[in-house]
Parts: structure tokens; sequence; C-alpha cells
């Protein structure tokens, strides 16, 4: 029988030795034998060859034996499906065993072969399995049905091991029930996936789907209680997916769930919230009470959550991020839990930190703050700018802690520490974009570091800082005069801010700064970024064209900044929100974008975009009528969309100045750049034109600034978002602002 | 769900795997490591979780090892990471350390855990205790192994458990968390508590445990006698019957056998340090650095603290140390760089005081920031808790009606996070400067 391998397997070596070992007939050396190959499997040797001599020794009394050659198969089937046939017969006969342990193993092992010959056998032992008297056989065989039904799905309905599925959540063993419902979510999921990839019809989904009725409903909650932790996960997860038939019954479900916040385990708690998030939206408004009760419930065990192990505490502090985006009141006065620990791992403090943002207000700005300042004092770079940058969210947050803000940046700009200093000037330039004219008292100290500025986002906003109060600065001329020196070794964004600045100044004093306003249009039409350079000309014609059109579009009055209260959009936030737990909810994207393509319904993804574009262009409009804008202050952060601002201006006063609409139709940059967008010659279209190019500048220039890795689509979503308001803004036109609008959502 | 589960040596090479799904080749786990060195070359935060061309990874450390988990889908994160961490522990109650070795030379055991604990990606038992009534180290016989209690409605016992004397053991364990700003003020504190058992009971017996909660004492009506307590937040070990306790506060339980944790609990409400300490520090730059440290035990002079130890963190390139210390040792600890100062026990109301030297090296880069870790402090304090919690009864129940008796002890101790922010000393150098 050894001699029957595969190939001619050679007389030495190590396998020879093995070979010999496993035909010993001392069973001492055969089990040995075995161990050694599992340790070569184990490091990754080749020890396929072996297949028949290991399979010989399947039939023993020994379990740990038994257990090492089905291991050992497991490993192998695939390689050799034409010999695990030879295992059939063991396999059948184990599943008739009188120990429920070797029952349960042999049905575990077939279904894990994933071999369609032996799977063909394994209908039988299932068959029974799913009766045994003994719970762990019954628990193991439920999960079987679920991996049946991924290889091979119609043996798995056909021989009606759906329905005993079914039946099986009413078993009177809690663990069993759980693994039921567990295997029934599974199948559901496979099925959803087949469909997508026809391989599945609707008719065949049809038939493993599970639909939780009431009763269904009242055993599983009964379930819950008894249960081990991982099966209250999946019990949980399915209450999830219920849909209540009217508010009593969401009421009950939140009052029966509470219990499981008590849970050690978190997965457990996060289950349970997300049970609570889910169904407290049908509540009654009448039961106010309860709803209230609800969150004051579930923020103690969120806060013990914090103190577990750091990956746990990452995962939880995601999860509680998005919590409060929904509700902010949940944990109102709980902001020290998340003070950052000095021995945190850095990407624990970043999420603490984000966290913490949220949770400032007027009652403990104070704390926060000197928290902060503690925190800009520590090594880790990346930290101390996060921190510095939470400092700037924080005034633009609380208004009344502006001024209290603006002390610890001014502190903090005192150390002469390099990336403090910068991180501090760029938190500064947001600041005086939300108080316009409050804190120029800072601007000299601000300008005495100029010297020490090397990262183009911090001298971009030094530079728009001083462009902004040329007209208070008395030697803007000499400063700017610095910054176009070094005009051809900067990056564009560092560019584009000296140009617009350098026509600032003129436009405020135009005696003095003809020659510097010369300079940087030179040097800025020959620039090799056509951004740069487009710029410069539009500039430049508008100069020479009108200066009061000039002064319309660059001093044009922008629109306050605010803090965005979520980071991803409604839409999104409610599909997280009732995922709490899962990876979408950890990486605050939604499923589709990162499970691999065919994998997850493109209905569903069609439909939240969908939702998104309704909500988006409601938003709008509403913003429009209310002609309030606010934008987002994220976004200046990666400065493109200031820049979005500035065309989409031109384009405006374009439309609504009769005088420039013939610079329009007779010459050149702006024209083309029209056209290029597709919008006709006339100037009532013009003003979409604009949009579009609008548009154009938020989707552009984030490309040619790189934006920040790792954020991938987020950032997208991010810019999209930002040139929706920045599109709406300044154009005077209201009725056809939402027409670029849903150009841009399908850009996404 | 989990496609793969895979331990890993710190150069990413997997030690031991085992594929629950076949959607993620195992060929992936190879590319754990260099994803990870990639996000650190990139300098992105590299997190427990992440997704990189429709292959989500997950991933815990213990010691020197990841612990990997695979998934396509759009798996419940917590569920998984939760899981690694209770494989983690349990590996830890088999082989006592989870390292290289250890995996090395029980792979055949790991294996069956891994078959045990895991089935086609969905977390199933991972009670150790019940776990290693089955999956022993020994090798074992057909016959010998009995059913596991795996799928009891109680299925953290078993049945038939017998001593000769039914004794319970009950450590109250107090942990205090504390921050303190360079002002002195507490800007932080916290208590987490755990009740621990140690069981050694015959049969299936029934327990209740009654505390001073003021909670359950105002639902009832019952006035309490002394202090009562507020837990604001109360975990429980699976045991527990959550819905009693949700109802009427009554702690309900058919304990497992031997060692276990019954409960955990937070208290957020103030607490003053229990061991105070100051230092003050003195920088003569490119020459000397003085330190001056005042420890002060702010509790009851009936109690004392133990095992006092206290770190204060020195400049990374600080030398020849010099101590002076009215009582215990102090040493230099260069690799934390840090000096501690040992102190064996300490009296209720006592105060020291210590003086450290160290030499600074003459020439430093000037544009280097200094760490500035805070000073942290270990200790522990018998037969007392700072909450005030106290146990009040221990009620034993079983059919065959024996005597037990319940053993109780106290204790208090330094949190993970005991730690006193240095102030901000400007010596006497010129321009100043973080120090």
């Amino acid at each position: 029988m050894s001699s029957s391998g595969a190939r001619a397997a050679p007389k030495k070596g190590e396998n020879y030795e093995l070979r010999a070992d496993l035909n010993s007939e001392y069973r001492d050396k055969r089990k040995d034998a075995i161990k050694r190959v599992i340790a070569n499997m184990t490091v990754g040797k080749d020890v396929s060859g072996l297949f028949p001599d290991v399979l010989k020794n399947m039939q023993t009394e020994d379990l740990e034996q038994k257990k090492l050659v089905y291991l050992y198969l497991m490993n192998y089937a695939k390689t050799q499906p034409e010999l695990v046939i030879l295992a059939v017969n063991t396999f059948v006969r184990d599943s008739d065993d009188a120990n429920p342990l070797i029952r349960a193993l042999s049905i575990r092992t077939m279904a894990c072969l994933r071999a369609e010959k032996i799977i063909d056998y394994l209908s039988p032992p299932l068959q029974k399995a799913l009766v045994d008297e003994h719970p762990y056989v019954r628990k193991t065989a439920a999960i079987c049905v679920a991996k049946l039904y991924d290889l091979k799905p119609e043996l798995a309905i056909d021989n009606g091991f759906i329905d005993t599925l079914k039946e099986m959540v009413g078993d009177a063993n809690p663990m069993v029930v759980a693994n039921a419902v567990t295997a029934l979510m599974d199948i559901h999921i496979t099925s959803q996936n087949m469909l997508e990839s026809g391989a599945e019809t609707p008719e065949g989904v049809a038939k493993v789907t599970w639909q939780i009725n009431s009763a269904i409903l009242n055993k599983l909650l009964i379930a819950l209680n008894e249960c081990s932790e991982w099966g209250r996960v999946a019990i949980l997860t399915q209450l999830g997916r219920y849909k209540a038939v009217d508010e009593r019954e969401s009421e009950h479900i939140c009052e029966r769930v509470v219990p499981q916040l008590q849970h050690a385990n978190g997965s457990v708690v996060l289950a349970a919230v997300k049970v609570i998030m889910i169904h407290m939206k049908h509540i009654s408004s009448e039961r106010a009470d309860l709803e209230k009760q609800l969150i004051r419930k579930m923020a103690p065990p969120l806060v013990t959550l914090v103190s577990s192990a750091p990956e746990v505490q990452w995962v939880a502090l995601r999860n509680i991020n998005l919590l409060l985006q929904k509700r902010d009141d949940l944990l109102q006065n709980e902001m020290r839990v998340f003070f950052c620990k000095y021995n945190d791992p850095p990407y624990v403090k970043v999420e603490k930190l984000a966290i913490m943002v949220r949770l400032a207000g007027e009652n403990n700005v104070d704390t926060f703050l000197s928290e902060l300042r503690e925190y800009a004092s520590e090594v880790d770079v990346d930290f101390v700018r996060r921190s510095i940058k939470a400092i700037g969210q924080c005034a633009i947050k609380i208004e009344s802690s502006a001024e209290r803000c603006v002390g610890v940046l001014m502190d903090l700009i005192n150390t002469r520490v390099s990336y403090v200093v910068q991180e501090a000037v760029v938190v500064m330039k947001d600041i005086f974009r939300k108080y316009p004219s409050t804190y120029e008292g800072v601007i000299p100290t601000l300008c005495a570091n100029l010297e020490e500025l090397d990262e183009p986002e911090a001298k971009a906003s030094l530079i728009w800082i001083i462009g902004e109060y040329a007209e208070k600065i008395d030697n803007a001329e000499e400063l700017l005069g610095i910054f176009v020196d070094s005009f051809t070794e900067d990056a564009y964004l560092v560019q584009l801010q000296t140009l617009t600045a350098v026509v600032k100044l003129f436009l405020k004093r135009p005696d003095r700064s003809q020659p510097i306003l010369q300079r940087v249009l030179d040097l800025a039409t020959k620039c090799d970024s056509p951004d740069v350079r487009d710029r410069a000309y539009i500039y430049w014609r508008l100069l020479s064209t009108d200066t009061s059109a000039a002064r319309a579009v660059v001093m044009a009055h922008r629109p306050a900044i605010s803090l965005p209260r979520t980071t991803v959009s409604p839409a999104v936030l409610e599909e997280l929100i009732s995922d709490i737990g899962s990876l979408a909810s950890v990486y605050h994207k939604p499923a589709e974008t990162f499970v691999g393509k065919g994998r997850m319904g493109a209905e569903s993804m069609k439909k939240s975009i969908l939702e998104d574009e309704v909500q988006a262009r409601e938003a709008a409009i509403q913003k429009v009528a209310a002609g309030q804008v606010a934008e987002n202050l994220l976004d200046f952060d990666d400065a493109p969309a200031v820049e979005g601002v500035a065309p989409s201006g031109i384009a405006a006063a374009v439309a609504s100045t009769p005088g420039v609409s013939k610079v329009l139709t007779s010459s050149n940059p702006l024209d083309d750049l029209v056209s290029i967008f597709g919008a006709g010659g006339t100037a009532a279209a013009a003003s979409s034109g604009g949009n579009d190019l609008a548009g154009l500048g938020g989707i552009v220039s984030p490309v040619s600034t790189a934006p920040p890795p790792g954020q991938g689509l987020a950032g997208l979503d991010m810019f999209g978002g930002a040139s929706l308001p920045a599109a709406a803004a300044p154009t005077p036109a209201k009725p056809p602002a939402t027409q670029p609008q849903d150009d841009l959502l399908g850009l996404f | 769900m989990a496609s793969l589960v895979a331990i890993l040596d710190l150069k990413g090479k997997p030690l031991i795997q085992r594929s629950y799904r076949d959607d993620v080749p195992p060929s992936y786990i190879e590319r754990f490591l260099p994803l990870i060195l990639e996000f650190e070359e990139e300098e992105t935060q590299v997190t427990p979780c992440f997704t990189h061309q429709g292959i989500n990874y997950l991933h815990i450390r213990h010691s020197n090892l990841y612990l990997l988990a695979l998934s396509k889908g759009n798996s419940n994160a917590v569920e998984i990471i939760l899981f690694l961490q209770r494989l983690c522990s349990v590996l830890v109650e088999y082989f006592k350390e989870l390292e290289e070795e250890s995996i090395r030379d029980n792979f055949v055991i790991i294996y069956e855990l891994l078959d045990e604990v895991m089935d086609f990606g969905y977390p199933q038992t991972t009670e150790s205790k019940i776990l290693q009534e089955y999956i022993t180290q020994e090798s074992h016989k057909l016959d010998i192994t009995a059913p596991p209690a795996v799928t009891n409605a109680v299925s953290w016992r078993s049945d038939g458990i017998r001593y000769r004397k039914n004794e319970v053991f009950l450590d109250v364990i107090e942990s205090v968390n504390l921050l303190v700003n360079a002002n002195g003020n507490v800007i932080r504190s916290e208590i987490l508590g755990a009740v621990k058992m140690k069981c050694y009971l015959s049969g299936m017996p029934e327990l209740r445990l009654g505390l001073n909660d003021k909670v359950m004492f105002e639902s009832t009506g019952r006035a309490s006698r002394g202090k009562a307590i507020e837990m604001e937040d109360v975990k429980f070990h699976q045991c527990v019957r959550l819905s009693r306790f949700e109802n009427d506060r009554t702690i309900s339980f058919i304990p497992p056998d031997g060692e276990f944790e019954l409960m955990s609990y937070r208290l957020s409400t103030p607490v003053k340090p229990l061991i105070w300490v100051e230092a003050n520090v003195e920088s003569h730059r490119n020459s000397r650095i003085e330190y001056m440290v005042k420890v002060k035990a702010q509790f009851k002079r009936r109690s004392n603290a133990n095992n006092v130890e206290i770190y204060v963190p020195v400049p990374d390139d600080a030398d020849t140390p010099k101590f002076r210390a009215a009582t215990g040792t102090a040493q230099y600890v260069p690799d934390k760089s840090a000096f501690v100062w040992k102190i064996k026990q300490l009296g209720g109301s006592r105060e020291f005081l210590m003086r450290a030297q160290f030499g600074l090296p003459s020439v430093r880069n000037t544009e280097e920031t200094e760490r500035r870790a805070p000073i942290s402090v270990k200790f522990e304090i018998p037969y007392f808790t700072v909450s005030g919690i106290q146990v009040r009864y221990l009620k034993i129940v079983e059919k065959s009606g024996y005597q037990a008796l319940p053993w109780v002890r106290y204790i208090t101790q330094h949190g993970d996070d005991y730690s006193l922010r240095t102030v901000v000393e400007r010596g006497n150098t010129p321009g100043g400067g973080p120090i």
C-alpha cells in the first residue's frame, strides 16, 4: 500500500523515514511519526506525499492520534481528492461512535475537508447528528449545515437541513440555539453573495431566508440569558436584524437586552448597545423617559471598555466615536475617562483625542485645554500635532473658549519647537477664519516665526493670514517679498497662497505694492503647475480689466467655518450605527468600500448612495434657502477646498457682473475653462459652469497636493462634501445650484 | 467571523495557523508584517484592524507574538479581537507562558484547542477550565474522556465535583488609577475593583453574594448600617444571572470550580491620592540634575502600604547616580530612564525624603526635546479598600446541605496608571526651552 503513492517515493530522506515509521508495527512509533509529520506540516514542509500512510493510522482508539490524522486530512484533502475517499468509511463509522466527542469530531472534520467526493457522503451522518441526543453533537452539526451550504447549497436544501436548522432555534439547549442562529445567519450572508455573483437564483435564496417572527423572538430572548458569551453575540446580532411589529415590542426588546450591558465580555456589551440603538428609534414618543434611561444605562459599560486591553480599547473607542456622532448626550460628563495615559499606544491616543473634542463643552473646556497643553509637550510628533489641532477645534467649537485657546497657542509658539510652531500657525489660521478681526494682536508673534516655517501648510497659512490682514501689517510688502523671493522653490500650495495674498495686498494698498505684484504675476504665469498659472492669468486679467470686480472676487466675504458634527454622511452613519462592532463601524466606512467586489450586495450600495443623494440634496436646498452656509473646517486643513472657493467666486462674479461678461465671451482663459466643462458660452449657463469649476477645484487639487495617505475613500468623501457648500456658497443664483451638486455626487 | 487564525513571531513568520473557512488563502498571513512595516514607513498609524486588497487583518500583540485573524467580509471586529484575547489567555493558562518556544513544544495541543475554540470562524468554547477537562496535555484514551460540560446550561461547571472540606476564598481587590497634574491637582481618578474567588465546593452549589451596594439598599428600602457604595458599572462573569441582578440587584450564581473573577466594578468618585509623591527637580544644564523626592502615606495610621515602588523619570543620558534615602533603597534603572525608590513597608501618615543626583553630559543636542514621563507609583495596602466596599454575606446552598466557610480578604493596590506629572522645572539655564 505504501508504495502505491501518487509518485514513486524516494528511498532516502526524512519522508522516507517517516513513511517507515508510519507503517511500523509498534503503536507508539506510529503515533510519534504522525506527530513529526504534523510538525513538518506546521513549519511549512510538504508532507502530502505521505497521505496514504497517514490515512492508515486513522482507525485508532487513541483520541489524540485520531485528531492528528483528521488535522492532516484537513490540510491535504484538497491536494489528494482521489485518496480522501479512502477515509470516508472511518468517518462514517466514527459518526456512530458511542462517544459524543468523536461523533461531533467526525462530522465537523468531514465538512471541513471541502472535497466534493466526501461531501456526498456527509448527508446521512449529518442528518443523524442534527437530531443527536447529545447537545454537543447537535451544536456542531448546526454549524456543519452552514459549511455544507457554502459548498453545495442544493444539497443542504434538498436534504431539508435548512428546515431542521430553523426548528433547532427552538432547541432546549441554549448553545444549540446559538449555533443554529449563527448557521442561519451565515447561510443568509452566503446566499446573498451567491445571488449577487449569479450563482444562485432569487427563488433559491428565498428557500433559505429565515424570518424571525414574534414566537422565535421570544425563544431568542430566553436563550439569550442562558447561553455562553459568544452565543449571546450571535443572538444579539439577530435581534438587531429583527423588525419589531410595534412600539411595544421595541420597548420589550430593549428592556430584555439591557441586562446584557453588565456582561464581562465587551463584544456582548457592544452587541447589546447595537440592539438598543436600533430598537430605541421605534420606541413611542411618549416613552421619552425610557429612552433617557436607556441612554443612561449604556454610558457606564462603554466607559468601562476604555479600561480594557489596548486593542479592545481601540475598537471600542472607534465605535464610541460613532455613537457620539449619533447621540451627543451619551457620555456628557465622562470626558476625564478619555484622558490619554502616558503609555497608551499612539493609535489609542489619537482616538481618545477625537472623542474628547466631541465631548468638549463650556463646562469642561478648561480641564481639556490644560490636558492638551500637556500633550503638546510629549515626544510623539504626530500626537503633538493632533493635540494642537484639537486646541483649534476647541476654539472653533466653543466660542467662549476661543480666547483661552489662543492664549495656549501663543504659549506653544513661544516654545519655538519647530513642529509645534508650524502646527500652531496652521491652527491660528483656522481661528482667524472663524473669528475674523478678533485676534489681530497675535499677528506680530506669528510673523516673528516666519523664518522657522518650512512646511508648506504652515507657510501657506501664515501667508494667508498676512494677505488677509495686509492693511494692518506695516511691513506686509517686505514679509510677502520673502516668499516671493523663494517662489520658484515653494510647493504649489504655497505658491497659490502667495499669489492670492499679494493680490489682496495690492487691492488694499495699490500705491506701494505694484512692483511686488508684477513680480509675482511674472513668476506665477511661468510656473509649471497649471493651477498656479491659470489662477495668475485670471487675476491678471481681472486686475487689468476691472479692479472692483477683482475686489469682489478676491476679497469676497467667506462663510464662517464650523466643526462638522459627523465625519460621515447621515445615511452612512445610520448604517454604521446599526452595525456597531463590525469592521465597517471600526473603519467608519460602509462595508461595500472594503469587502471584495461581488461579495456584498451592490443593490444595497446603490440604495445607500441614492439615499445619500436625496439627503445631500435636501440639505443643500435647505442651506441655500436659509442663506447660511457652513464650511468644513477639516478641508481647509487640506487647503484645496479654499482654492475651490476662489475660482467659483470668480465665475459667480463673472456671471453677476454684466460688465465682465464681455470678458467672458471674448477673451481666452476663462472661456477655455468654461468650455472645458461643457457649459455654453452664454452668461446664464456660466453660473452652472462656475459651479462645475468649483467642484473641479475640489476634486483636482487634492490630487495634485496628494491627500494624506490612508484616508482613501473617506478622503474623497470629505472633499466631495466640502465642495458642496463651496459651490453653493458664493453663487447668487439659487435654484440651479442643486443641479451641479448632483453631478458632483455622481462623480463619487 | 474569522477565516483564519494564526500566531506569528515578530518577524511575521507564522508559528501555527488554522484555516476555518476556505475563502482566504494562508499565503496572506505572510503579507501581514510587510504591510505593517509599510504603514510605519509611510508614518500611517498602525491600528489593530486594517483592510488591504479586500482582506481584513485583525491582530493583537502578546509579548513578542502577534495573534492574527484574517477575514474577508464585514465581520464583527470586537468579537474577533476579544476572541484573540481570550485565545491568548487560554494558551497562557495551558502553558504558563505563551511564547515562541511554548508554541513549538505544544503544537499538537494548540491544534486541538484551535479546533475546539472556533468552528467555521465562529467562536465556540473559550472557557479554559472546561477545555482542560477534555483537552489535556497527557495523551488520553477514548474511554477516559467523558462528554464535556461544554453544552450544559451551566457550561462552566462539571457535575460530580467533590471536596472533603468545602471552602470559598473571596479576594476584593481595588486598583486605583490616578493622574495628578504638575500643579498637584488630581485631574482624574478611578477605582477599578474586582472580586476574585477561589471555589472549592462540592456538587452544584447555589451562591448568593451580598455587598453594601447603595442601589440595592435603596431599592429594597432597607436602611444600611454603615456606608453603602455606589458602583458605577458592574461586570459579571458569565455564571451570574444578569436578569436577576437587573431586577433586584441580587448576585446569584453557580460558580465555576477553582479560581475565577466573579465580578468587576468601577467607581469614579474622586480619590485622595493614597501615596503622595512630590519631586523637586533642579537641572543644571550640561552638568548635573538633582532630585528631592518626598513621599507621604495619606491613609490611616493603622494601615500599611507594602512594596512601595516610586519610579522617577530621569533624562536618557543621565549618568553617575548618587542616592540618599531616609528609608528604603534607591536604584537607577537605565532601561526605563528612571530611578526607583523601593520602600518595603510604609506606615500610614508617615512621610519620608530622598535625594538623588545625576551627572549630565556636557555636550548635547539642543534641538532634542526631552521625554517628560510622569512619576509612577506601585504599592499595595492589605486589609483596606478605598471605596469602602464590604462583603455582607456569601450564602452557599447545596442540596446535600453541607456547611461551607467563606473567607474574605481586602486589598488596595496601584492601577496600571497611577501617575503624577512632574513640574516643568526651568533650571538656571539661559533660553529655557522644554525640559
